[in-house]
């Protein structure tokens, strides 16, 4: 195994230029260290300047998304020695506007998920002292899987439809909403029907599947939207045919 | 621009949540705002595992839960603030449950409880081995849901503005565009976690620098029992990933090099093969990390090129328990170690997790500056006294975020706005700054002076510690305090300057780990967490007694003690395994 691996790292200063452009840094390779820790090294020995997000280095927190060779992943879960000799090229992630360097802005995310309330809703609330609401392990395991997921955007930086429109609701905002309306427990399904149904919601998807494929927690997003287009054709049908009916 | 709101909450973890719908709660017209160097989804409640303690099964009693707490905490914990806190912790649960958090339950629909260290009944609630993750992110989804409020994220704050012993607000750097703007609240939370990062080895993230704690202190107010640093017995030996203690309370054993079950010859017990409440793996985490540390002196541990480890066994639970109940201890295990823990050992050694000392408050969260309030890992009430046990500290930060919360609210609606004198601050703190950007003088690599001052609190204050040497690392770190003050920046940039924040990280934890070093030389006795060679016996006499320590203008350390409340369990024996 060589010694050392190159990092072509893409910097973004904007009060410096006007596009994007790389710089190449040496860092060691070895066995244990995962794309971050060449970041890490990078920015405590060689070049202060170089920002981007990490935090809990587990896969858990979800700040550390980049692109690795094109592909986006965790930074903390994706090893050098898988890219060794090198070079390995490292990119912000795709379809958001970058900030500086390898950090992407993302308030319009933040946006959509507000939009889809991603909360329990129930038309009442029982009382806490009442106790639970009882759920089975496999009501549980119904929603359990959309649950997962850690917002780290890979699946938007993997979405073909959201590069073109960044109007679509997007895989990760989809997967939570139906993560509550899946939910034995909740009772907003009607309300959120409104947000997915729009032309950008769910109909937006044209099930290309990269966002399942690039998510690091095994969330299946096509799925949930797939899933949800029939729920959603279901309530216009019975819309058209009982046009004064509640639902 | 200054934005004026009534609460300003610093951190948007579980303890900021949950104050934060607190006080949307109590009422809705008060402005809240969280401030969070992070995206609250990103705060590191996201990666705590095991569970969260609440006293449900018809076998458990609050009593009990209490007598864990306090003997686990070495009689150090204050009696009041932990009958409060565990009367309490039940209905929080319940709550979370109620927004829509996924416990793991019963075949009967109802929520499940598992074993964990120290506990005497099963009373951890879970959610599979993702607990903290799935508490974060419903309470973030959850706060969406009240217009009141307003979230500042990736605004890093830089310092309280206290008006003549008044805290009444906040400046913050917004990451994004580099403006440095006041933030006033009458209230100020601050729920901004740990400081584990003030060491070299660690569970905590990156982002744990113990801000809130370092503000405070440069603020006037007090820290309270600093010296108590828990090291949790499993850590992966690179990356210091924590293996959950859930992985042993579903009944895996610690072995050490001659696969022997070392603890039973550490006074916690005799081996059975199924997990056994307060004993063996099931003691506490102190006596654990402390029976690491003779194992090693033995020789019966394993050198690998990260240190001295043992084995965690897990093969005997098989796959089907640990896809159920610990499918991210086997996910961390194969990703970062390499290894798959239904067939192998899993090399483990004791990492630095969680700090039993913070921020001094009362019982609601109050600090001892007026406005000035503090809950979860930032605070010190104290409820976890000399040792905290596992699965106490995610409902420390619902039941004491939502007390301050409240408290906070109802101080916000009588208090009156902040005097004039704050908009000078605000502008002294904005100068500060803009003078860090333009160049401090110095040549030093801030990773440098960070590395230095790891070592040395390591070296100190790690699991046994010793007068001479604390004594010498605190001449150390006033040193280091001068070096980081020069430290090169070589970002002159205001777009998102990570280099910038990454130095005034730095000075706070200096800040603090000269509080550590300090508290830990004054208390000359062994206790819990805080192991003194030189001092092995607890010594009630003198120091059953919290360390209370304060920031003079020159930034040297000042240590006082005040005694600790007991109101219904005198001090008594630690006993595990019988």
């Amino acid at each position: 195994m060589p010694e050392e691996i190159t990092l072509q790292v893409a910097r973004y200063r904007p009060e410096q230029e006007d596009r994007p452009t790389f710089d190449e840094y040496k860092v060691p390779l070895r066995k244990d260290w995962a794309v971050l820790d060449g970041l890490n090294y990078i920015k405590d020995e060689l070049d202060g300047t170089l920002s981007y997000r990490w935090s809990c280095r587990m896969g858990i927190c979800g700040s550390c998304g980049a692109r690795v060779n094109g592909e986006p992943k965790l930074t903390c879960g994706t090893f050098l020695t898988d890219y060794a000799p090198g070079p390995v090229r490292i990119e912000p992630l795709a379809n958001f506007p970058i900030i500086r360097d390898l950090v992407v802005d993302l308030t319009d995310f933040l946006v959509k998920l507000g939009a889809v309330q991603p909360w329990l809703i129930r038309d009442e609330d029982k009382p806490v002292e009442e106790g639970e609401y009882l759920q089975t392990p496999a009501e549980l395991d119904e929603y359990k899987q959309f649950s997962m997921c850690i917002n780290c955007m890979l699946c938007y930086s993997a979405c073909p439809v959201y590069g073109l429109d960044d109007k679509f609701l997007g895989p990760a905002a989809i997967a939570l909403a139906q993560r509550y309306n899946l939910d034995s427990r909740d009772e907003g399904a009607d309300r959120r029907l409104t947000v997915l149904s729009q032309p950008e919601g769910v109909w937006g998807c044209t099930f290309v599947g990269e966002c399942s494929r690039a998510c690091p927690k095994g969330v299946d997003p096509a799925g949930a939207i797939q899933r949800y287009k029939l729920t959603a054709a279901t309530a216009a049908v019975k819309k058209l045919l009982m046009p004064w009916g509640q639902r | 621009m200054s934005a004026i709101h009534d609460v300003v909450i610093v951190g948007g973890g579980a303890a900021g949540l949950r104050a934060a719908i607190a006080v949307a709660e109590a009422d809705p017209r008060l402005s809240v705002a969280i401030v969070s160097k992070v995206y609250p989804m990103r705060s590191h409640t996201v990666s705590a595992e095991g569970g969260a303690a609440g006293v449900i099964g018809a076998d458990d009693t609050i009593e009990e839960h209490i007598y864990d707490t306090i003997s686990g905490g070495d009689w150090l914990c204050d009696q009041d603030a932990v009958e409060a806190f565990i009367t309490e912790a039940p209905r929080e649960l319940l709550r979370l449950e109620h927004w829509g958090c996924p416990w793991s339950r019963e075949p009967d629909g109802h929520i499940a409880v598992r074993p964990f260290g120290g506990m005497k009944k099963m009373r951890t609630w879970f959610a599979a081995d993702k607990t903290g993750f799935h508490l974060l992110h419903t309470l973030f989804q959850t706060s969406l849901k009240y217009p009141s409020v307003m979230r500042y994220d990736e605004w890093h704050v830089t310092r309280l503005l206290v008006d003549d012993g008044r805290v009444c607000g906040v400046v913050a750097l917004e990451l994004m565009s580099g403006r440095v703007e006041a933030i006033y609240g009458k209230a100020v939370i601050l729920a901004t976690g740990g400081c584990g990062r003030v060491f070299p080895f660690t569970t905590n993230a990156a982002i744990k620098t113990g801000d809130g704690m370092a503000l405070a202190y440069h603020a006037g107010a007090p820290l309270k029992d600093m010296e108590f640093v828990q090291y949790h017995p499993t850590g992966l030996p690179f990356t210091g990933i924590l293996i959950t203690e859930a992985a042993r309370a579903e009944g895996g054993w610690m072995l050490n090099k001659d696969g022997y079950r070392y603890l039973q010859d550490y006074n916690l017990g005799t081996p059975s093969p199924g997990p056994v409440l307060r004993s063996m793996e099931l003691g506490p985490r102190d006596r654990l990390s402390q029976a690491f540390v003779k194992e090693q002196e033995k020789g019966r541990t394993i050198d690998t090129p990260y240190g001295p480890v043992v084995h965690l066994d897990l093969r005997h639970l098989g796959e089907k328990l640990i896809d159920t109940k610990l499918p991210f201890v086997r996910e961390l295990c194969h990703k970062y170690q390499n290894i798959d823990p239904v067939h192998e050992l899993v090399p483990v050694r004791p990492v630095v997790h969680y700090m039993m000392g913070g921020v001094h408050t009362d019982i609601n969260g109050a600090t001892a500056l007026t406005g000035l309030y503090a809950a979860g890992e930032t605070a010190c009430v104290s409820i976890n006294g000399a040792n905290r046990l596992g699965s106490n500290s995610l409902p420390e930060c619902l039941v004491f975020g939502a007390r301050a919360g409240t408290a906070a609210a109802a101080y916000a609606g009588a208090a009156a706005p902040a005097g004039p004198a704050v908009e000078a601050q605000a502008a002294d703190e904005q100068r500060r700054l803009e003078a860090d950007l333009r160049g401090r003088g110095g040549r030093e690599r801030i990773a440098t002076i960070r590395t230095e001052m790891q070592t040395t609190i390591e070296g100190a204050a790690g699991i046994y510690r010793d007068g001479d040497t604390l004594a010498k690392a605190a001449d150390k770190l006033r040193e280091l305090r001068e070096r980081a003050a020069v430290a090169a920046l070589d970002d002159a940039s205001r777009t998102f300057n990570t280099e910038l924040t990454t130095a005034l990280e730095l000075t706070g934890m200096i800040d603090l780990a000269e509080a550590i070093v300090h508290s830990a030389l004054r208390r000359e006795e062994s206790r819990g967490a805080h192991q003194r060679t030189d001092f092995p016996a607890r010594d009630d006499e003198r120091f059953l007694a919290h360390s209370l320590v304060y920031r003079e203008a020159d930034g040297t350390p000042r240590v006082e003690h005040r005694p600790v409340t007991i109101t219904r369990w005198p001090p008594g024996e630690r006993v595990y395994g019988r």
